[in-house]
């Protein structure tokens, strides 16, 4: 009798789940059938599948504003976004090794402080960083976000690479030490080759974290043949008086492809980086 | 008193351990707090009290960017008013749904990576303008969520037609989002030792009583976390607004973030806007400090803290 009633209660679990699934990747599935029908289609009928596949709504998306195209647009949300992520593995990297590894002066009221700014709201900076980089001649230059990865601006990463080398036992150093190993070949040579998880995991979601961004591209970035793609779909969307949807659809599909890639390359990375944080071993 | 005079002695023994080359590795985090975070806090505060716009000279004005904003600013509670709507809505379902969902997933089902994977999709495009538009064009007066409607016979809803239904269609998107809290709690979840709910099960305690008495305070860490920072994300959340309503329509979503960006960056009133966003800060801040003041009576600690010090 219990056994028929789990069994029942695993197969509605299930039903439970799939109805779920469905709801919850439907817009996505639609988002893909969409960019391949007729502006008609998109809005007229409720199929799901279009009449007849056609690829006109990307050729017409991607000539953007006419004088750049989307082609040029991935290639700025590349030139921005590979870099900052770069600098932000170095940075959490070298911050989060010196955190988990010394004990140096003022150590326990500095990293009160890196874990206070992850609760540091960013609308709070958003203006007077503004006025600085202003001053530095920095705005409309991908230096407003190389800088600040460089300089471990993205508590998050540094505090998720902290964690992780304090979980590295601390019996490999002293083996290094002892052949000879200093603080810098320890790091590189030994602990490093250790943290490529956490690596793959702080890169990935700081890559789709940069490539979505929309609130400071839009802030700092003004020029569009600097645009990343999330200022050309802006744009995109807002010169027409009526949204031709179909070729817009098409495009913030296009915009989205990079992050879906990566995220089932390197699927277990996220999952086990976004579980690390937050939550201590 | 035991514990102090241990840790003293503990200090003193760190004292001569000291390896200040720690400080080189952490230099760059250093710099950027310095110029890049504690810099900007305060040149912020500095100029709330001016009347400092792009380009032009900087006047103190004393504490009349506060006054304006409380006094004369017509948006200003409406879009206070809209934000605690969102958040307090929004924040609350998001993670309910993200907890209900992590508990179905930790029984040992097959394809709990499938799922999992499904699920947590749309979180990581959160935020990514893509997803606005999409979001745009599915709720739009005769789109496919109409459509879908229409097909078991119901009439077509105008969803960003009134201020209330706008912003009910922005906390859907959120809530479509609870993906990364969901695995947060899948994490959390895994971490409860299998003798604790098998010891309440031996006891003869029920699944639901499971739940209420040792599942969820060995959750409290998580949910935690996950209350505080989902509720500081939400407090600033900009680009679904921007995006899909423009705020609109009557200023019924017009969130805080985006009054914020408005003030600075359409109208350049950068001395108003840093007022604004130090209001946007002490609520933060206060709203932290109430979570970590009353979080000894409600949150469960095996050792230390959430935040690992």
């Amino acid at each position: 009798m219990s056994r028929k009633k789990s069994k029942l209660g695993v197969f509605g679990r299930y039903v439970f789940l799939v109805i779920v699934g469905i709801v919850t990747l439907l817009p996505l599935v639609w988002l893909f059938f969409a960019t391949f029908k007729t502006n008609t289609e998109i809005f007229g009928s409720n199929s799901l599948l279009p009449s007849h596949f056609s690829f006109d709504s990307y050729i017409k998306g991607w000539q953007g504003s006419g004088q750049f195209t989307y082609g040029r647009f991935l290639l700025n949300s590349f030139l921005l976004t590979v870099p900052t992520v770069l600098f932000t593995i170095v940075s959490a990297i070298s911050v989060g090794y010196g955190f988990a590894r010394f004990n140096f002066r003022g150590k326990k009221v500095l990293k009160i402080l890196l874990i206070s700014t992850l609760m540091l709201p960013n609308a709070i900076l958003i203006v007077p960083r503004y006025i600085l980089f202003t001053e530095l001649g920095w705005n409309n230059t991908y230096l407003t976000f190389y800088i600040p990865a460089l300089l471990g601006c993205y508590p998050f990463f540094t505090y998720q690479m902290m964690q992780y080398f304090r979980g590295l036992p601390k019996e490999l150093d002293e083996a290094a030490r002892i052949d000879g190993c200093n603080s810098f070949s320890l790091l590189t040579k030994i602990l490093l080759p250790l943290c490529k998880p956490a690596v793959c995991a702080v890169g990935l979601l700081q890559f789709i974290w940069i490539w979505n961004d929309y609130f400071n591209v839009n802030i700092y970035i003004n020029s569009v043949s600097k645009y990343p793609v999330a200022l050309g779909l802006r744009m995109s969307l807002d010169s027409q008086a009526a949204i031709d949807w179909s070729p817009i659809l098409a495009m913030s599909l296009t915009a989205i492809i990079p992050c879906v890639v990566l995220f089932f390359a390197g699927q277990r990375y996220f999952v086990e980086g976004i579980a690390s944080t937050g939550i201590k071993d | 008193m035991t514990k102090r005079s241990k840790s003293t002695t503990l200090v003193k023994k760190r004292k001569r351990n000291y390896d200040n080359k720690g400080l080189l590795f952490i230099a760059p985090w250093l710099l950027g707090f310095l110029a890049l975070q504690l810099y900007p806090m305060l040149s912020s505060l500095y100029y709330s009290f001016t009347d400092y716009s792009m380009g032009t000279d900087i006047n103190w004005v004393g504490i009349k960017n506060y006054i304006d904003i409380f006094t004369r600013d017509p948006y200003f509670f409406q879009s206070v008013k809209v934000t605690l709507i969102y958040v307090v809505v929004a924040v609350p379902l998001k993670l309910a749904f993200a907890l209900f969902i992590a508990v179905i997933l930790n029984q040992k089902l097959k394809g709990i990576n499938f799922f999992r994977a499904a699920f947590y999709i749309p979180s990581i495009l959160a935020g990514s303008i893509s997803i606005a538009i999409l979001w745009k064009a599915l709720f739009i007066k005769d789109g496919f969520i109409n459509n879908l409607l229409g097909n078991v016979g119901i009439d077509p809803i105008s969803w960003y037609g009134t201020p209330g239904m706008a912003l009910f269609t922005i906390c859907i998107l959120t809530m479509w989002q609870f993906g990364s809290s969901m695995i947060l709690f899948l994490a959390g979840l895994q971490q409860i030792p299998y003798n604790l709910t098998e010891a309440a099960q031996i006891d003869g305690a029920g699944k639901v009583r499971i739940f209420f008495k040792v599942t969820l305070p060995m959750l409290t860490p998580t949910i935690f976390f996950n209350v505080i920072m989902q509720t500081i994300n939400a407090f600033q959340e900009y680009t679904s607004a921007a995006i899909i309503t423009h705020g609109g329509p009557v200023y019924g979503t017009y969130l805080y973030g985006l009054k914020l960006y408005e003030e600075a960056f359409s109208n350049w009133r950068m001395g108003y806007a840093c007022a604004l966003s130090w209001i946007l800060f002490i609520v933060i801040l206060l709203f932290t400090i109430i979570m970590f003041a009353t979080s000894k009576k409600w949150v469960y600690y095996e050792d230390g803290g959430v935040f690992d010090v």
